[in-house]
């Protein structure tokens, strides 16, 4: 299935879970500071593994960075 | 006992307590080594950071560095122009960040990157009633302030003048005039330039200073922390100590009873 990971367009297995797109982006599954959206949605860290994602997802990845 | 080791009064903050009135903003650091350099220095308990995409070459995480300097993070919502952008930005650093507290920015325009009051103050309400405890970075409109205090932020944020300029404390009569309505804590943020701008948000009463750029930029990040924090803390000894009131003609120290005759008398 066609997904976007970040704004880029990604071809995603079909039972592609919000963990393996995390796994792909080489995110270990307790990286500090990473927050997960999908089509605007907050998914949180104890829904990665089970959270399916639709065909077509907006999928969006945060980081701490620094800033005032 | 030396202004290094002076104890300042407490900073109530919402329901938590700090010993620091100075909070470290941690964006412009060129590399996590001088953000630790200034983190010591500072001796700050909060520091700001934001949320961007993930950069999978980012070498290590800043959550690493300041939980090895033992301060907590106060996430924001940088580059936000909406009230709906905020309100989502605000959820993800929930989750991201496990805290509640939350420094909200909503921006209008991006050469000034002055506050939207309007999408400011309904992001904050939104989020008010969601539980975040909401410090607005706003302008130094009093009215704008006591609409945010009256919402139920826990604080409010004025600029002494646009992020990043350094130009220190555009209005000063402007945030006395917050500082004098405000029932919760006033947190000087954006427009610091160097320590005596601290200094002076302290003097004009201020519960504390958030300083990211002064520090960041300076040519000696860690020597300008130290700095900042002790204009932070002369500033609020300086409350505490009363100064005299200002006055245009001079006022002799040295008492004029007792001069000795030593001219041709008259």
């Amino acid at each position: 299935m066609n997904a976007t990971v970040n704004g880029e367009p990604r071809e995603l297995p079909a039972d592609a879970t919000v963990a393996s797109v995390l796994e792909l982006l080489d995110v270990a599954a307790d990286a500090r500071g990473v927050a997960v959206a999908v089509d605007g949605e907050v998914v949180s860290r104890s829904r990665w593994e089970e959270t399916a994602l639709p065909d077509g997802a907006a999928i969006e990845v945060v980081a701490a960075i620094g800033g005032g | 006992m030396s202004a290094e080791t002076v104890q300042l009064d407490p900073l109530q903050i919402a329901d938590r307590t700090f010993g620091s009135r100075l909070i470290l903003g941690t964006g412009g650091f060129a590399n996590h080594e001088l953000l630790a350099a200034a983190c010591r220095e500072a001796e700050a308990e909060l520091c700001t950071v934001a949320l961007r995409r993930l950069d999978p070459a980012a070498r290590g995480s800043i959550l690493d560095v300041l939980e090895q300097a033992g301060v907590e993070v106060l996430p924001n919502t940088a580059g936000c122009y909406t009230a709906r952008d905020a309100v989502a930005t605000a959820h993800l650093a929930r989750e991201a960040f496990q805290t509640d507290w939350l420094k909200l920015e909503v921006i209008g325009d991006d050469r000034t990157l002055l506050p939207d009051a309007v999408e400011l103050v309904a992001a904050a309400e939104e989020l008010v009633d969601e539980g975040f405890v909401v410090l607005p970075y706003t302008t130094d409109d009093p009215v704008l302030a006591r609409r945010l205090q009256d919402i139920g932020c826990a604080a409010v944020m004025p600029l002494g003048s646009p992020i990043g300029s350094g130009m220190g404390i555009c209005n000063p009569y402007n945030l006395s005039i917050i500082v004098e309505h405000a029932t919760v804590p006033v947190i000087l943020d954006a427009g610091v330039g160097t320590a005596s701008d601290a200094a002076l948000a302290m003097e004009l009463g201020c519960d504390a200073v958030l300083c990211a750029s002064a520090i960041s930029r300076a040519h000696d990040p860690a020597a300008m922390a130290r700095a900042v924090k002790l204009g932070v803390r002369a500033g609020r000894l300086a409350v505490g100590a009363g100064r005299i009131p200002r006055r245009r003609y001079a006022e002799a120290s040295t008492p004029t009873e007792g001069m000795p005759a030593l001219g041709p008398s008259s």
